[in-house]
C-alpha cells in the first residue's frame, strides 16, 4: 500500500545533497590522502598469489597458521622498504590463497622473498652489547627470562601441527637478495675483523631489525634485538627450529606471570643438554667482558626474538621460558617458536609483473572507454528522451560523482585499492544505471498513455518503476555479492565496484532522479507538451501531456477515476 | 527517432503486436539450432584456455622492434620448448611459453627484453602455475551453483516458481551460446571472461526480471476475465517493454562497445579486451533470450494450469460466439470494458476481435 503521492522532492534533493558534501569533505579532508589507491596492474609492480599447502599430507590450515604466515610474510616485505605493500588473505579455509602486492618492484625478488622457509635457530650468545644511545639491558625483557629445568616427562601427545618446516636450502643466496637493507653480518669464525663489524652494525635503523634475512646456522652471526634496543655477537647455532616439536603459552599455577614452554625433539634435546649445560657455568649476559655468556638467542629470520639466559642445565628435551610475559607476548613468543619457520608450504600459483607505463597505459585507456561510453549513452538518452534525458544524464553524472567520492572514501576507510578489473565494472555499470531511468522513463509514458496526467503519470508511474527496479538491482547485487565472497583475485576487485555501483543506482534513482522529474513535471513547459519534452504527442501516439493538465482522462467514461485505478494496481 | 517513439506507443497500446509467444515454436526452433551448434563446438572444438587455466608463463612486451619470428627464436633458446607468439594491433609482441620458475621467467624477460629492443622493466610477465585454473574454476562454478540456488529462492518468492524456472531456461540459454561462440571462434577464455560470465547471469536476469514485472502486472486478475488468454496477456507484456527492452540493449552495450573500440585500438589483448567482448556477447543474447525465450517458456508452464486451460477455453468459446453474433454494432465494445478492467485501459480491447457481448459477465468486479 504506497502513498499515492511519494516524499516531498525537494527534501530529498537536499538529503542527496547533504550526503555528496558529506563524502566529499570525508573524501577531502586536509592533511589526508585523497587519491585513490590504484591496483598494480594499474600502477605497476608485482603481485604474487600463493596458495598455501599444510606441511604434513592430508591436514587442513587454520585461521591461526594463515595469520602467522601473513605477519611473517608482512615483515619480509616491508624489509623491502617499499610503502603501501600489501599482504591479504583472500577465502577462509583450505581454499586460502594469500595476496602479495609490491608496487615497483623487480618480480624475482619478491617471490624469493615471500616463499623463502622462514628459519628458526637457538644460538648461544657471545656478547651483548646495548644498541647507542645506551640502553638499559634490563630494559629488555627477554633478557631476564630464565628458562628452568623441568625435568618431568611431558609425555602430552601434541595436536597441533610440527614446526617441521625445512631450513633454507640457500640461506647466503637468499640473504642477497633481501636487498634494501644490509646483508647479514656472519663469518666463520669469531675473528677481530668480525666483531668490528658487529660493532659498526647500527640497531638503531629500522632495516637492520625488521629481519625477513634469513642467517646460515653454522655460521656466526652479529644482529639486532627485534626492538632494535639491543645488539648480539652469536655463535654458530646449536638447535635449529626443525628440533622443536611442540611450544605453548601456559599460565603456571601459583606462577606470576605467563610461561612458553617448550619441547623438543631427540636431536634437540642432546644439543640442549649440551649447550645449557655449557652455558649455564658462563657469566651472566650484558656485563662488560662477559665474553661469552651464559644466555642463548631465539634467531628468526636473522632478527633476535627472544635471549633468555640459562639457569641450570635442561636434560629433559623440555623447557620453559619466564620472563614475566604477558599472555599476548607469551602466546607470540610460543607462535615463532613452534611456526618460526611458515607453518605451512606456499606455492607461488600466479606472479605478474606489470612496469608503470603498462600500468598507466591501462588506466589511461580505462578512463577513456569510461568517458566514450558515458558520452554514447549521453547522446542515446538525450536523442530518445529529450528533456527526460537530460534528467537521465546527470544522474549518470551525479552516479558518477558518487562512486568517485566512495572510492576514495573507501580507500581510506578499508584500503580499497582500485583494479582495471574494478574500472572495467564502472564502465559496465554505466549501462545498468541507466536502465534504471529508463525504466522510470517508459512507465511515465505508459501511464500518461493509460491517460494520466504528467503530474500524476511522475508520480504513480515511479510507484510501479519502483518495485521493478528494486527487484532487478537486487538480482544484481546478489550477483555482486556472491562473486565477491566465493572469488579470488581480480573477479572480487571487479565485484565489489559492481555491487557499489548497484547500490549507488538505487540510492541516484530514489533521491535524485525521481525528484527531478516530479520538480520538472510540475513546470508548465513540461506541462504544454512541447516536442523537446519527449513527452509529446507524436511520441505518445496523440496521448500527449498537453491539454490533459486537470487529469482528465481520455477514457475517463470507461474508468471510474484515475486515482482507483492507481490504488487497484498497486494493492492487487 | 519520432517514428521510433511512435512504435513505442502503438506497440504499448497493442495497435502493433508481434506474436513473440504466438510463434515461439519458431524461436525455439532457432535457439535450439543455435544451441545445438554451441554445444557441439564445444565438444568437439573446447575452449582455448589462456595461461591462467593451463599453467604457463606470459610476456607482453610493449612496443617492441623484433619481429615475430626474432621473438619466438629468442624464446624457444631461452626456455628450450615450443612458444606461442602473437603480435596485436598495438605493437605489442606476446609469448607464452610452458610453466617455468620464478627465477627462469625473469630470466627470459630479459633475454626478450634484449631481442626486442625494450628496457626489462617495461616487459609484463605473468606466470601461472598449473592448478590456479582450477581453483578458479572451481570458486566460479560454486559461485554459480550458489548464485542460482538464491536467486531461485528470491524469483519464486517475488514472482512464482514457474517464473523463476523460465528465468534460470534463459539463463542457462545465454550461457551455453556465450560459451559456444567462445568455441566456435576460439577466442581465448580467460579469467576475465570467466569474470563476464558471471556478470552475464547476473545481467541476464536483471533484464528478465523487468519483462516479468510486466507480465506479472498483465495478467494479475487474467481468470477473473474472458476478453484474453495468459499467453495474449503476456506477448502484449513483452511488446509493452519492447521499446525498454531495446533501449536498455542499446545503453548497456554502448559502454562495452566503448571498451572494445578502445581496449582494441590502445591496448590489445588484456582484461578490458576480453571482458568487454564476452559481456557483448552474453548481453545480446540476454536480450534475446528474455523476449523470445523467457517468456514464451513460461507461457508453457502456465498454460498448463487447470485455470488457464479454462481460461482459455472461454476466451476462445467466447470469441466464436462473437464471430457468429457478428454482423451487428462493433463499436459497442467500449462501454462494455470496464470488466476488464486494467486490461483495458490498457488498450487490449481493440486488438482482440471480441463482438458485441450479450451473455452475463462470468465474474464479478470484486473478483478482479
Amino acid at each position: 500500500m504506497a502513498p499515492p503521492t511519494t516524499s516531498n522532492p525537494l527534501r530529498l534533493l537536499v538529503a542527496l545533497g547533504v550526503l555528496i558534501v558529506g563524502l566529499a569533505v570525508w573524501a577531502f579532508w586536509p592533511g589526508t590522502d585523497s587519491s585513490v589507491r590504484l591496483g598494480l596492474d594499474l600502477q605497476g609492480g608485482t603481485q604474487v598469489i600463493l596458495k598455501p599447502k599444510p606441511v604434513t599430507e592430508g591436514a587442513s590450515i587454520t585461521e591461526e597458521q594463515l595469520t602467522q604466515t601473513v605477519s611473517i610474510i608482512r615483515q619480509r616485505v616491508d624489509g623491502l622498504g617499499v610503502a603501501e605493500a600489501e599482504v591479504t588473505t583472500q577465502g577462509s579455509g583450505d581454499g586460502a590463497v594469500i595476496v602479495v602486492a609490491v608496487p615497483g618492484v623487480n618480480q624475482d625478488r619478491v617471490v624469493d622473498l615471500v616463499q623463502r622457509t622462514a628459519l628458526l635457530d637457538f644460538r648461544p650468545v657471545w656478547g651483548l652489547y646495548p644498541a647507542p644511545p645506551s640502553v638499559d639491558p634490563a630494559a629488555d625483557p627477554s633478557a631476564s627470562a630464565s628458562p628452568e629445568a623441568s625435568p618431568q616427562a611431558s609425555g602430552e601427545a601434541s595436536a597441533s601441527p610440527e614446526a617441521s618446516a625445512e631450513a633454507s636450502a640457500s640461506p647466503d643466496s637468499s640473504a642477497n637478495a633481501a636487498g634494501e637493507a644490509a646483508p647479514l653480518i656472519q663469518a666463520d669464525a669469531n675473528t677481530p675483523e668480525f666483531q668490528q663489524q658487529v660493532a659498526a652494525l647500527d640497531c638503531t635503523n629500522p632495516l637492520n631489525y625488521t629481519g625477513g634475512r634469513p642467517d646460515d646456522p653454522q655460521k656466526w652471526l652479529g644482529t639486532c634485538d627485534v626492538t632494535g634496543a639491543a645488539k648480539y655477537n652469536l655463535e654458530p647455532a646449536f638447535i635449529q627450529g626443525t628440533n622443536v616439536t611442540n611450544a605453548n603459552a601456559v599460565l603456571p599455577q601459583g606462577g606470576v606471570g605467563w610461561i612458553v614452554s617448550l619441547d623438543f625433539d631427540g636431536d634437540g634435546a642432546k644439543a640442549l643438554a649440551e649447550a645449557s649445560t655449557t652455558l649455564s657455568a658462563l657469566p651472566e649476559c650484558g656485563i662488560a667482558g662477559a665474553n661469552p655468556c651464559n644466555a642463548f638467542a631465539i634467531v628468526l629470520d636473522g632478527v633476535v626474538t627472544s635471549a633468555p639466559r640459562f639457569n641450570e642445565p635442561i636434560l629433559g628435551g623440555s623447557a620453559q621460558i619466564e620472563g614475566n610475559f604477558t599472555a599476548e607476548e607469551a602466546r607470540d613468543l610460543a607462535n615463532i617458536l613452534k611456526y618460526g619457520a611458515l607453518p605451512v608450504t606456499l606455492e607461488p600459483v600466479d606472479i605478474t609483473t606489470v612496469s608503470p607505463t603498462v600500468g598507466n597505459d591501462q588506466l589511461r585507456a580505462g578512463i577513456i572507454a569510461g568517458l566514450l561510453g558515458l558520452l554514447l549513452v549521453g547522446i542515446y538518452l538525450l536523442v530518445y528522451y529529450r528533456a527526460l534525458g537530460v534528467v537521465a544524464v546527470l544522474s549518470l553524472a551525479v552516479a558518477g560523482v558518487i562512486l568517485y567520492l566512495t572510492i576514495v572514501v573507501l580507500s581510506k576507510a578499508i584500503g580499497l585499492t582500485l583494479t582495471l578489473a574494478g574500472v572495467a565494472g564502472a564502465i559496465v555499470a554505466i549501462g545498468i544505471t541507466a536502465d534504471s531511468f529508463i525504466v522510470y522513463f517508459e512507465r511515465i509514458r505508459d501511464e500518461i498513455r493509460e491517460g494520466r496526467s504528467l503530474r500524476q503519470a511522475c508520480d504513480s508511474g515511479w510507484i510501479r518503476a519502483r518495485r521493478t527496479l528494486l527487484a532487478a538491482d537486487f538480482v544484481s547485487l546478489l550477483a555482486a555479492a556472491v562473486l565477491y565472497f566465493l572469488s579470488v583475485g581480480s573477479v572480487r576487485g571487479f565485484a565489489f565496484i559492481l555491487g557499489l555501483t548497484t547500490l549507488i543506482d538505487v540510492l541516484v534513482a530514489f533521491w535524485f532522479t525521481h525528484p527531478l522529474v516530479v520538480l520538472m513535471g510540475r513546470s508548465s513547459w513540461m506541462q504544454k507538451g512541447s516536442k523537446w519534452t519527449g513527452l509529446d504527442s507524436g511520441r505518445l501516439g496523440g496521448a500527449s501531456v498537453a491539454g490533459r493538465r486537470g487529469g482528465r482522462s481520455r477514457r475517463s467514461s470507461a474508468e471510474t477515476s484515475p486515482t482507483d485505478s492507481s490504488t487497484k494496481e498497486v494493492s492487487a | 527517432m519520432s517514428k521510433i517513439g511512435n512504435l513505442g506507443h502503438r506497440l504499448y497500446a497493442g495497435e502493433v503486436s508481434y506474436d513473440f509467444v504466438e510463434r515461439r515454436k519458431r524461436w525455439y526452433a532457432i535457439s535450439a539450432i543455435i544451441l545445438l551448434l554451441a554445444v557441439g563446438a564445444l565438444l568437439f572444438r573446447g575452449l582455448n584456455f589462456g595461461i591462467e587455466f593451463r599453467g604457463g608463463a606470459d610476456f607482453s612486451l610493449p612496443n617492441a622492434t623484433c619481429s615475430v619470428e626474432d621473438a619466438r627464436t629468442t624464446a624457444e633458446e631461452a626456455t628450450g620448448a615450443q612458444v606461442i607468439v602473437t603480435e596485436t594491433a598495438s605493437g605489442t609482441v606476446r609469448v607464452q611459453t610452458e610453466e617455468l620458475t620464478a627465477a627462469a621467467s625473469s630470466q627470459v624477460a630479459g633475454t626478450l627484453a634484449e631481442a626486442c629492443g625494450i628496457p626489462k622493466g617495461e616487459v609484463k610477465v605473468q606466470v601461472v602455475g598449473p592448478t590456479w585454473g582450477e581453483e578458479i574454476s572451481k570458486k566460479a562454478l560454486q559461485g554459480l551453483v550458489i548464485f542460482l540456488l538464491l536467486v531461485t529462492i528470491f524469483l519464486s518468492i517475488y514472482f512464482e516458481w514457474r517464473m523463476a524456472l523460465s528465468a534460470l531456461v534463459a539463463l542457462a540459454h545465454d550461457l551455453v551460446i556465450t560459451v559456444g561462440i567462445y568455441a566456435l571462434t576460439g577466442l581465448e577464455v580467460t579469467p576475465a571472461t570467466v569474470i563476464g560470465l558471471l556478470t552475464i547471469l547476473g545481467y541476464s536476469l536483471y533484464d528478465t526480471v523487468v519483462v516479468f514485472d510486466k507480465v506479472k502486472e498483465n495478467t494479475r486478475g487474467v481468470t477473473g476475465q474472458s476478453i484474453m488468454t495468459y499467453s495474449e496477456s503476456a506477448n502484449l507484456a513483452v511488446n509493452q517493454t519492447l521499446v525498454r527492452s531495446i533501449n536498455t540493449s542499446v545503453v548497456a552495450l554502448l559502454p562495452v562497445l566503448a571498451i572494445i573500440i578502445v581496449g582494441a585500438g590502445l591496448l590489445g589483448a588484456g582484461t578490458l579486451l576480453d571482458l568487454a567482448v564476452v559481456l557483448a556477447i552474453g548481453m545480446a543474447a540476454g536480450t534475446y533470450s528474455s523476449i523470445f525465450i523467457a517468456t514464451p517458456f513460461l507461457v508453457d508452464l502456465k498454460e498448463r494450469q487447470p485455470e488457464m486451460k479454462a481460461l482459455k477455453a472461454r476466451v476462445l468459446a467466447r470469441r466464436k460466439q462473437g464471430r457468429s453474433a457478428a454482423g451487428a454494432a462493433v463499436g459497442t465494445e467500449s462501454a462494455s470494458d470496464d470488466d476488464a478492467g486494467a486490461e483495458a485501459d490498457t488498450g487490449i480491447g481493440r486488438r482482440t476481435e471480441s463482438g458485441p457481448r450479450q451473455q452475463p459477465r462470468r465474474k464479478p468486479r470484486s473478483k478482479r
